[in-house]
């Protein structure tokens, strides 16, 4: 199980972009956060995973705390982290990044199993660098490839509906449905969108720095969409779809 | 003939496909002299009348042939100067293998300077493969400064990659083409230099035949106190294509200037350089920290890619 004891986080500038943040996040569940921009959401995923480092508080990875661990050792302990926006190498191709991530050199099947996870085939990408050559659909679905590759017990993905064209998005639920099915793990979610939050266990709404609310997914997204307020934080997919 | 030695052994091993032999022709030098020596039906290579060095002649339609011409320097005190011509017939399509390794244990500098001239025929096709290191404990510099002029004639293509890929103390690497109608040059240089270590790369392109086009894409990584210095130069004489790419890692107190110039003498040409010289980003050290790699791993990890 993740704990979050009192988490708070100050950015550069002062300003406290995380305001003393309880949180516990069951084994096996698929957990969405969501909550309006600029509310804390992201930091939250990064102080998880060891990116950005709280300011005050403690961090609980099944019982041990994990608080003083950097970026590496927390990966190391079984955190995964696929960014909202990825990054691009010149010269890494999309086998080494999958073997880089699963930490051993993969056969042609592994890494079939997991690039066709996304949608990718991979007589096609294995061998294409991780450039700007990779469309925004295709290095996100490689992004989350990566993450799948660690197998890992907790998982974590900033926005991945970000930044990838409509029909990659509705290929990505039915992918993250894959992975909740056949992931021995937890997933963290962050998302804006109706579609992700309707496949949630779990729904928690962060806002200004603090949850605000959290509860059983088909709940709270019940209740989010009944409220105006929840109404202009989540996005309704079905007018995305329809535009 | 001289036999080869432990040390061009395990030069050999680096610079070129050797595993105790070559399948195809080839030419091997060490120290100045040849210490081996084939020719296949197709491809004769023979000694120079008038310089150091050899003629290689491909006969016309030859396909699917290699040849390998590696020189190794195996001592310091050796400054070893040699004239290679490669005539390649037209309608050829093989493949050339020219490592050179540098080595020294004394504090006297070993230095191979290979002069090599191109002539490829019409509609001949070449893969140009080089690799340069250097080795060895000595203080003596280790030092490579090869020449490369290639003619092609209508409708030829030649692909070259070219790489110094560490050990090198000093290298001054100069490359000149001239391409006529049609033919298409792409050459991919990858450059590691570490420590005092210095590289300079001159490219001059000539575009002077119709729908001609060149691709120069050179990547480098320069460390410490290293310095290098990249010139491309492409002249775009007639309707023709020609694009060069710089990337540059730097790290420490290295140098890198890059100055890429495109010249076009043709209202129809068409010429493109991109340039860019930077530290590691700080993004993609921290990804490949998030699959658990530590700092220096995810460095290394990059450049290996990056050269690769």
């Amino acid at each position: 199980m993740l704990s979050l004891k009192n988490v708070s986080w100050r950015a550069p500038d002062g300003r406290e972009v995380l305001k003393n943040i309880n949180l516990d996040v069951e084994d096996g569940k698929l957990v969405v956060i969501t909550g309006p921009n600029g509310g804390g959401k992201t930091t939250m995923a990064k102080v998880i995973a060891g990116i950005e480092n709280s300011s005050s508080g403690e961090i609980f990875l099944d019982g041990e705390n994990i608080t003083a661990c950097d970026v590496t050792q927390r990966a190391n302990k079984g955190i995964s982290f696929a960014f909202q926006q990825p990054v691009r190498f010149k010269g890494i191709t999309v086998r080494s990044l999958m073997e880089m991530a699963a930490g051993r050199s993969l056969d042609k099947e592994s890494l079939c199993r997991i690039l066709s996870s996304v949608g990718l085939c991979a007589n096609s990408y294995l061998q294409r660098e991780i450039d700007s050559t990779l469309s925004g659909g295709e290095i996100k679905r490689i992004e989350i490839a990566s993450v799948l590759a660690r197998h890992t017990k907790l998982s974590i993905f900033d926005e991945p509906e970000a930044g990838i064209d409509l029909w990659s998005f509705k290929n990505l639920i039915d992918v993250f449905n894959d992975i909740h099915k056949n992931l021995d793990g937890t997933l963290i979610i962050i998302s804006h969108q109706e579609r992700i939050l309707s496949i949630a266990d779990e729904i928690v709404l962060v806002s200004e720095g603090t949850v605000k609310d959290k509860g059983p997914g088909k709940e709270m997204l019940r209740k989010m969409l009944a409220s105006q307020s929840a109404q202009t934080a989540c996005c309704r997919q079905e007018e995305l779809f329809d535009e | 003939m001289n036999s080869i030695n432990s040390i061009t052994n395990e030069l050999l091993g680096i610079v070129s496909d050797w595993k105790g032999s070559f399948k195809g022709a080839f030419n091997i030098r060490q120290d100045g002299e040849c210490a081996g020596r084939f020719s296949s039906p197709n491809i004769k290579i023979e000694t120079k009348k008038d310089l150091p060095g050899i003629d290689i002649r491909v006969a016309p339609n030859t396909k699917g042939e290699y040849v390998y011409i590696p020189a190794c320097v195996t001592k310091g005190g050796i400054d070893d100067l040699v004239y290679n011509d490669f005539f390649i017939g037209e309608g050829s399509d093989i493949v050339i293998v020219a490592g050179c390794g540098v080595h020294t244990e004394s504090d006297s500098e070993a230095r191979h300077n290979g002069v090599h001239r191109f002539f490829i025929g019409e509609n001949a096709r070449v893969r140009y493969e080089e690799k340069h290191i250097g080795t060895g404990n000595g203080s003596g510099d280790k030092v490579i400064d090869p020449v490369t002029d290639i003619f092609m004639e209508k409708n030829s293509y030649l692909e070259m990659e070219t790489s110094q890929i560490g050990g090198v103390s000093r290298s001054i690497r100069n490359t000149k083409a001239k391409c006529a109608e049609g033919a298409k040059l792409v050459i991919k240089e990858r450059i590691l230099t570490e420590f005092d270590q210095v590289a300079e790369t001159n490219f001059q392109v000539e575009l002077n035949g119709e729908n001609s086009g060149a691709d120069i894409i050179s990547r480098s990584v320069a460390r410490d106190n290293s310095r290098q210095n990249y010139v491309s130069t492409i002249i775009g004489n007639a309707p023709c294509t020609g694009h060069s790419e710089c990337d540059a890692i730097i790290d420490k107190n290295a140098l890198v200037d890059a100055t890429p110039r495109l010249f076009a003498r043709n209202s129809d040409a068409s010429l493109i350089h991109e340039a860019a010289i930077g530290k590691i980003a700080g993004e993609q050290i921290l990804k490949l920290r998030t699959l658990g790699l530590t700092e220096e791993e995810a460095e290394n990890k990059i450049v290996e890619g990056f050269l690769a």
